[in-house]
């Protein structure tokens, strides 16, 4: 039976939908906002050079966060090389050696499987194997391996999308001029996938970076600690000094903003990771 | 007849050939290299299981296997210790419901929104900034729960304690809206556009085409979204650690402080529980049971987007 009063009602709830939907799409949006807008309401008045280049202290007004920044440079140090070199060699090997079939599918299956596993996971596997069985104590070394084996399903993800979207011809046109497999890949194949390959990479990292669960079970104390030099020595990163100021804030209220301020370097660091990966793909990815 | 240049030229090819020849027998051993490197990460997962499982069974030969998953009580400090995981079971379903009453209806709604009603312009400016809100660190949500999202749910519900199970879930869910909107988007642009055409050209209005054809066609795609942003929720450490403390209680109310799995794991080993005592043990237990809950989740995902996917 059709109305009129029936096709006006339709007409009204499709536009009262609409303004729900977008409604509920700008919600994610205020939430950034109101979130951005407290961390820094908060704790840009506590950023200064002092805060930067200080070493951890009890006293809100003369602790800073050196020690925590150069943990984290040194953790990268540890976990880029590692993640490239294993995630770019297991995806030249799935996408271009590997033959269709039940291995290449169980080794796809497990990658996804681990891309899904918790992080604190990782960082029980981490606390038990490197920490206390191969005692290496809680070093750079240590969590830098654990954050590897976390986020390398991402950088293999990424980087064979990056060789699958490569066109066959490319390749072809390698073969057919003598080149070997190896040749190819090195000199063709590589060179063209690198834009999308370091972009993956890039975000890999930027969740190393603020990823903080697995170096809690691996226990990072909350000790003043001297700067990690090198990858052996003991140390703390930028999202753990966030969790120690953050839980102690109800102890002290300013420890509340040296996190807040601890935020501040840290969204930064990770927008300007996340910028450099958006301006490599759109400059260097080659369309064919 | 062969002259003086053809015979030089068979001899370069010849050199080719066999330098060829050569880079190939070479380059034999370089898929074997590749694969040691593929195998690090199946040796991850061989190492994740066992790790987990060797402690686990340690565990159980201290605390009966009933107990721990029958047991109410979680005391495992206190001088005649009970370890019933039911408590930390109950945090972690509780905190996760939470989340997804307030991930899956504004997730949803957006990833509609996305597909269905934004202009592409409009769209190229609103899925990055949802990106954004992907790309912030948990950490960093939960300092905003503990210090922002609880004190203002006190003033409207006094009786919220500093630490409880609300704020944490809420923002929970807010961190898992763009995993679920996107996704679902996803499933949602890859419903051909015949599809709607046939039912606009029947007269249907753009909620009628979303919900008659649009999300049935695109079901086990949005299905799937949840199942995998339900399996991100319960492994989510730090911003219930941070906003809900150690309150081992087992309660529905949600207003008071509970400890997930998670939760429970950061505090045993923060506490640097000695190794051998089944406290230590324990952790592992717990990290197990984790573990097969979001395997159990991410696989029921993959199974339901391959199993129902409709091809066009």
């Amino acid at each position: 039976m059709v109305t009129r009063g029936y096709f006006r009602y339709r007409m009204i709830t499709n536009q009262f939908a609409r303004f729900a939907f977008l409604a509920a799409s700008l919600f994610g949006l205020l939430v950034l906002f109101v979130l951005l807008y407290r961390v820094i309401e908060q704790g840009a008045g506590w950023l200064n050079s002092g805060f930067l280049t200080g070493r951890l202290s009890t006293q809100p007004d003369q602790a800073g966060i050196k020690g925590a920044v150069f943990g984290t440079l040194w953790l990268m140090a540890v976990v880029i090389p590692l993640t490239t070199m294993v995630g770019v060699g297991t995806a030249i090997y799935l996408e271009m050696y590997a033959k269709k079939g039940k291995l290449r599918g169980l080794i796809q299956t497990n990658i996804a499987n681990l891309a899904g596993v918790p992080s604190i996971v990782y960082g029980i596997l981490g606390m038990t194997l490197f920490v206390r069985a191969l005692d290496f104590g809680n070093i750079v070394l240590a969590g830098g391996l654990t954050m590897s084996l976390l986020v390398l399903p991402i950088v293999i993800v990424s980087s064979q999308e990056a060789i699958r979207a490569i066109p066959s011809f490319l390749g072809e046109a390698s073969y057919g001029l003598g080149a070997t497999k190896w040749q190819t890949i090195k000199s063709v194949l590589l060179p063209v996938a690198l834009p999308s390959m370091l972009t993956g990479s890039i975000l890999a990292l930027s969740r190393a970076i603020g990823e903080t669960a697995p170096l809690v079970v691996i226990g990072i104390p909350a000790l003043l600690l001297p700067i990690p030099m090198n990858i052996f020595d003991k140390f703390t990163v930028l999202p753990m000094q966030i969790y120690y100021w953050t839980i102690d804030s109800s102890l002290l209220a300013e420890y509340a903003n040296l996190a807040a301020a601890t935020i501040i370097v840290l969204l930064t660091i990770l927008f300007l990771l996340n910028a450099t990966a958006i301006i490599i793909r759109n400059k260097f990815e080659q369309r064919f | 007849m062969l002259t003086r240049q053809d015979t030089a030229k068979e001899i370069h090819f010849q050199q080719l050939a066999e330098r060829h020849k050569r880079r190939v027998a070479r380059e034999r051993w370089l898929p074997v290299g590749l694969f040691l490197l593929t195998l690090l990460s199946v040796i991850t997962t061989i190492g994740i299981v066992v790790v987990l499982f060797s402690e686990t069974i340690s565990f159980f030969q201290r605390v009966p296997i009933i107990e721990f998953f029958t047991g109410t009580v979680l005391k495992p400090l206190s001088q005649t210790p009970q370890f019933g995981v039911l408590p930390l079971l109950l945090g972690t379903v509780l905190s996760t419901a939470i989340a997804m009453v307030v991930a899956v209806p504004l997730g949803l709604m957006t990833a509609i929104y996305l597909s269905e009603y934004a202009s592409a312009r409009w769209r190229k400016f609103l899925k990055p900034a949802l990106e954004l809100l992907a790309g912030i660190p948990t950490i960093v949500y939960g300092f905003f729960a503990f210090t922002f999202v609880t004190p203002v749910l006190r003033e409207w519900i006094p009786s919220l304690q500093a630490t409880n199970l609300l704020s944490p879930g809420i923002v929970m869910g807010i961190m898992i809206i763009p995993m679920i909107a996107s996704l679902s988007e996803d499933a949602m642009r890859s419903v051909p556009n015949a599809l709607r055409d046939g039912a606009f050209g029947l007269g249907a209005t753009k909620l009628e085409v979303t919900r008659k054809v649009v999300i049935p066609a695109a079901l086990s795609g949005i299905i799937a979204s949840v199942v995998l942003g339900i399996s991100r929720a319960i492994g989510e450490t730090m911003i219930v650690t941070i906003a809900s403390g150690s309150s081992k209680n087992f309660t529905l109310n949600i207003t008071e402080s509970m400890q997930t799995m998670t939760a429970y794991i950061v505090e045993v080993t923060g506490g640097d529980a000695s190794a051998g005592t089944t406290v230590y043990y324990s952790l592992y237990a717990v990290a197990m049971t984790l573990f097969v809950f979001t395997l159990a989740m991410n696989m029921l995902a993959r199974y339901i987007s391959n199993r129902f996917k409709e091809e066009y």
